[in-house]
């Protein structure tokens, strides 16, 4: 396995007859699958193995697909290169010496290596749409709660949902139809609402008459090769019927910092259950429960987790509450409101995925604030909790350039068609 | 650096109250990053009140007794157990 795609090999085996029979997918390993290892890429949970199934796992199973592999990750979907795993960096296949994207890394290198037909991965902020760009395959993040969050590990649990990938749009569209759906253990999920038989159904490329917004704020400061390639697609589009205007977001200057308030805040709280003590890294102290937890907390984590925990502590710290979490609710509800308005004037909205090619291998590793405001595109979706999709555009000098489209909420279908027009 | 940027008092602060221990380096890593970092969200400043208009319902089940997790598969990922309970580190 030369891209390290896989921090777990194993084959669990799914159901004889589903719609998923004969399909191979690979697991992020922060999706919990009952008595195989899931270690979210840390330290902390080398040895944990989960005594159940996330609901999208089980899916999977009665779907009758077989899950080939647990998928390398930034540790706790912290980072956006998986180069923050503590199981080593993983390849990206379609452009070598260059980081796959992250958080999912893993599972958007093992599709593109053809290590497995589709993946599960989980996008709290891009770690679905970042991946599938950089590794030139399509992506999907879901509507928040259209696809249960029963099992996957939280780290920013109010913007997270766990999506698919694929070579192709239809198949990462039939992979959302096995998983999405209501829930009775995650009680943010509703059932889809189709306008057609299934979300795999939609994957028409019919774009004859649709109304494409291409919000100005996302391409200022993109790479010029990518806004290229991004302009090549949307003629492309035009060329087949639909049409383009310009809309306005100008809230979304505001979004990296409300993102990484939040999603920060989340993860200082959510990661305070490891301890040691039920199950993750533990260590002989010697010393009282505090001692001990800082030790384990200590030795289990890497930089990146303890830069979020510690930044989200301090921004839900007495005296800094209003100044920084207060206010990145404030900016998230400008956010929505901003893509409520844009999407009254255009039926899909269109951006490059990422605003750069895939990075060189260790670049962005030393400034975290750099490797934050690349995700300038993808956050402001999971802020207004909106369903986007990332479809490979074309290529930069040989390297892969993704184009990202945002519908309103539950408008899956309408993504799935306009994405399919581009293949 | 401004002089709200964090000091390395305060990154050990947080870090004790997160439960997190830290090597002196990495307090000086972190004191340097977090001031780049803290500046970039002081632009939140900028953002105006904004009325949030929740659409939400409340998701009930009725109350009644089910199975849960058996005793020993909740036990199995602990480092240490005791006549079935989780065993942690001294209080005090």
């Amino acid at each position: 396995m030369s891209e390290n795609v896989f921090i777990t090999e194993e084959t669990i085996e799914g159901a004889d007859d589903g719609p998923l029979v004969g399909k191979s997918v690979a697991v992020k390993d922060n999706i919990s699958t009952e008595g195989v290892r899931t270690t979210c890429g840390s330290r902390m949970l080398e040895e944990y193995v989960p005594p159940y199934d996330a609901t999208a796992v089980s899916r999977l199973k009665e779907a009758g697909a077989t899950i080939v592999g647990k998928a390398n990750m930034d540790e706790f979907g912290m980072g956006s290169t998986t180069e923050t795993s503590h199981f080593g960096a993983t390849e990206n296949p379609a452009a070598p010496g260059r980081v796959p994207g992250g958080s999912s890394g893993g599972s958007a290198a093992a599709v593109a290596a053809g290590e497995a037909d589709l993946a599960l991965g989980s996008d709290t902020g891009g770690s679905i749409r970042c991946p599938a760009a950089f590794c030139g395959v399509v992506g999907i993040k879901p509507t928040y709660g259209l696809v249960s969050r029963y099992g996957l590990v939280a780290y920013g649990n109010s913007l997270e949902q766990i999506g698919p990938f694929a070579n192709s749009v239809e198949d990462a569209a039939a992979l959302l139809d096995v998983v999405a759906g209501s829930d009775e253990r995650d009680a943010t999920t509703r059932e889809p609402q189709l306008e057609g038989a299934s979300y795999a159904d939609a994957a028409t490329g019919d774009v004859d008459g649709l109304t494409i917004g291409v919000p100005t704020e996302l391409l200022e400061g993109a790479d010029e090769g990518v806004v290229e390639t991004f302009w090549d697609a949307i003629a492309d589009l035009e060329a087949q019927g639909a049409e383009y205007r310009e809309v306005s977001l100008p809230s979304v200057d505001h979004a990296v910092e409300a993102y990484y308030v939040i999603a920060m805040s989340e993860a200082s709280s959510n990661l305070a259950r490891f301890d040691g003590v039920r199950y993750g890294h533990d260590v002989e102290s010697g010393g009282n429960w505090n001692e001990t937890f800082s030790q384990a907390r200590k030795e289990g984590f890497g930089d990146e987790v303890k830069r979020r925990i510690l930044l989200g502590t301090y921004a839900l710290s007495a005296g800094y509450h209003d100044k920084y979490y207060k206010k990145a609710q404030d900016a998230r509800a400008w956010v929505k409101q901003d893509f409520d308005e844009a999407l009254e004037e255009a039926d899909v909205l269109a951006s490059p995925t990422m605003p750069v090619p895939p990075f060189e291998r260790g670049e962005s590793l030393e400034d975290p604030l750099q490797m934050y405001l690349a995700d300038a595109n993808t956050v402001p979706v999971n802020l207004a909790d909106l369903p986007a999709i990332s479809v490979p555009a074309g290529e930069t000098d040989g390297l892969p350039v993704g184009l990202q489209l945002v519908g309103p909420a539950f408008g899956e279908e309408r993504l799935i068609r306009t994405a399919s027009a581009l293949e | 650096m401004t002089d709200d940027a964090v000091s390395a008092e305060e990154v050990r602060h947080v870090a004790e109250l997160a439960r997190v221990d830290l090597t002196d380096e990495e307090v000086d890593q972190f004191t340097r990053q977090f001031a780049d970092v803290l500046e970039y969200f002081d632009s939140l400043d900028e953002v105006p009140e904004v009325d949030r208009e929740a659409d939400l319902t409340n998701v009930m089940r009725p109350d009644e007794e089910r199975d849960s997790l058996d005793r020993a598969e909740a036990l199995r990922n602990a480092p240490e157990t005791e006549d079935g309970y989780f065993k942690g580190p001294n209080v005090s």
